[in-house]
């Protein structure tokens, strides 16, 4: 039974092996050599440089997957108690943007945002200053909740329609006021949803580009966007490849940690990457 | 004895066109044991839910220890639920599930310890503080689902088919741990169950019901004994139900022969169902029957025999330890008190007949129920 089930999974290791274990190889072997492909340590060394880039990334995405966190809980919450067939239709709402291209939906907050766009010509149009919505943080930020918001709510959807309703009548039995069915019984089963939610959409965030390049300034810069000047335009993919590598390491230790909030037995339906 | 703790007035509960429950009066007394007894649908789950405060009634009223209720949400009611398949906290261990209560009574750590101790010391669960309740068997997570409940010192505990999912064996054990408990602590326990036997086991008073009715309330031996209907004389035991004509107090006449019975208050020849019990039944040579019969099956029951006995056509049930072949002829003989008598109902006509006999019948009977 055991040998016969291996071969299923077959098709997805040959894949793996000739598009991620190889080209990872390669990325590595970019990382530790010059551009006349001899050995060196001067592009991991030289990345010394980019560090306040990484943290802000790490940080941006962090936010990010936190407004997420706040906006996607009461929404996922209130669709897991609707009647079925309005689950099924608020659940392809949240699906809906997601088929929409990623730059397509990134240029349509830059026209809400902009000095001159929707909202500021509304604010103006009231006689009022233009407010600074575009090139900051909070731009950046929003964009990236903006685009990685149904990541959040489809594990935590998942995760609370399959909440058996009993625990909370027992709860309640047990003399739960509804805030302490909450924090006692719903919060700590959602526990699995919530940390894939945020690994969903901190992992993207953490390496995304184009999002910063369009809605933020040259102090919004993210490690993603560093990433892609090193191959289009520094043409120096030995440092694009060594950042990606670090970048790639610090993911699986933010992941890591994150993963060290749910206990052994609360695995299933987590992420781990 | 004791005095009224729980009452419901015209209890009805519809949901959207369908009623469940219609026009139900009922008073449970303190430190009872009341079952609720029926078939899959009649309303004794949502009786429950009403009382333990996760249903509101569509019309009518709970009182509990005299104020009314109805508006007062779960947590605040004195009354703790152990749930059909037990609905423990898979987040918690065992210790801390059986705790949950005390903790959201903010009592001192101290003493939530010795009231959780003290718990998993009745429901014999020394030794299991921490494992995970997933890691239990059936019969252990039953049991940490009562002492979740029965930690809090409650008023009321409401059991809904609590032992549904154990086997046989353990059903008894805890059928009977749970009569002890009861009685150990004097708190009034509301027992949801279909099994007829478990009912008749545990109660001090059993509520039998169908189609969101009370069909009949009374001690197990008054149930078992005197059926005021048809559905209640066929749902609790087994029955054979005759049509026959009350001549007079005393009197009634069934297949063509007039018996000696035991009842009386009836209209003079009113029209009646007669209950006839399958182990009330002496079998005798075919010459000294009250009735004479034909032997068409007999099935081995363990205890006793189920022998099927056709008389003009008309199929009986008789328990009977002695073997008799098929196709022999046997009389039988009934004695004033093997006859009860019951006025016509809804029911008359519907049960009571064994032309359809097949061996399997309690086995039918007893089928999976996942109720409302």
């Amino acid at each position: 039974m055991k040998n016969k089930s291996r071969f299923l999974a077959a098709p997805y290791a040959v894949w793996m092996l000739i598009f991620t274990i190889v080209p990872l190889g390669i990325v590595a072997f970019y990382a530790f050599t010059d551009a006349g492909g001899s050995f060196t340590l001067e592009n991991i060394t030289s990345i010394g440089s980019y560090f306040p880039i990484f943290l802000r990334s790490i940080w941006y995405s962090i936010a990010a997957a936190l407004i997420c966190l706040l906006i996607g809980y009461p929404v996922a919450y209130y669709i897991a108690q609707c009647k079925p067939t309005t689950q099924r239709f608020l659940y392809m709402l949240i699906m809906l943007p997601m088929c929409m291209s990623f730059l397509l939906r990134t240029l349509a907050w830059v026209a809400l945002l902009d000095d001159t766009g929707i909202i500021n010509s509304l604010v103006t149009h009231f006689g009022l200053k233009p407010l600074p919505l575009t090139r900051n943080p909070f731009a950046v930020i929003s964009g990236m909740v903006y685009n990685y918001l149904p990541y959040m709510i489809m594990p935590l959807y998942t995760v609370l329609m399959k909440l058996d309703r009993r625990l909370i009548e027992a709860s309640q039995d047990l003399g739960c006021r509804p805030s302490q069915t909450f924090f006692r019984v719903i919060l700590p089963l959602s526990v699995p949803g919530i940390v894939s939610g945020v690994t969903m959409v901190f992992v993207p965030a953490v390496s995304t580009f184009y999002i910063s390049q369009k809605l933020g300034s040259t102090s919004t810069i993210m490690i993603g966007d560093i990433i892609e000047s090193q191959y289009k335009t520094a043409y120096n993919p030995n440092l694009g490849a060594a950042l990606s590598l670090v970048l790639m390491a610090l993911i699986f230790i933010c992941v890591g940690i994150m993963n060290r909030f749910t206990s052994s037995d609360e695995e299933e339906g987590m992420m781990t990457l | 004895m004791s005095k009224e703790l729980i009452r419901l007035t015209d209890l009805t509960m519809k949901f959207d066109t369908e009623t469940v429950l219609d026009g139900i009066n009922l008073y449970i007394n303190d430190s009872e044991f009341l079952t609720l007894l029926g078939p899959s649908g009649c309303g004794k789950t949502t009786t429950l839910r009403i009382i333990g405060g996760f249903l509101t009634p569509t019309s009518g009223d709970v009182f509990f220890d005299g104020k009314r209720i109805n508006d007062v949400p779960a947590y605040k009611r004195q009354i703790n639920t152990v749930f059909q398949r037990y609905a423990l906290f898979p987040h918690l261990d065992v210790y801390d599930n059986i705790a949950f209560g005390l903790r959201i009574a903010k009592l001192p750590e101290a003493e939530v310890d010795r009231r959780v101790t003290e718990m998993l010391e009745v429901v014999s669960l020394k030794g299991f503080e921490n494992r995970s309740v997933d890691a239990l068997s059936g019969g252990q997570q039953q049991r940490v689902a009562i002492a979740r409940a029965l930690v809090n010192q409650p008023k009321v505990l409401l059991l809904d088919e609590p032992l549904g999912a154990l086997d046989l064996r353990l059903r008894k054990d805890m059928q009977n741990e749970l009569k002890r408990i009861q009685q150990a602590t004097g708190i009034t326990f509301i027992y949801v169950t279909h099994d007829q036997e478990e009912a008749l086991t545990m109660s001090d008073t059993i509520v039998v019901m169908d189609k969101g009715r009370i069909q009949q309330i009374g001690r197990p031996e008054d149930i078992y004994n005197e059926p005021k209907n048809a559905f209640v004389a066929d749902f609790i035991g087994e029955s054979n139900i005759l049509d026959g004509v009350m001549n007079d107090d005393y009197l009634v006449t069934f297949f063509g022969r007039q018996f000696q019975c035991v009842d009386k208050g009836f209209a003079k020849n009113e029209p009646v169902d007669v209950v006839i019990r399958p182990e009330d039944i002496d079998i005798v040579p075919a010459s000294e029957g009250h009735l004479t019969g034909t032997v068409t099956s007999i099935t081995f029951k363990g205890v006793h025999y189920d022998i099927i006995v056709d008389f003009k056509g008309f199929k009986w049930l008789i328990q009977n330890t002695d073997f008799e072949p098929v196709g022999a002829k046997i009389g039988i003989r009934l004695n004033p008190e093997d006859i009860h008598v019951m006025h016509k109902s809804e029911y008359s006509g519907m049960f009571g007949d064994y032309s359809s006999y097949s061996a399997e019948y309690d086995e039918i009977a007893e089928g999976g129920e996942d109720e409302e």
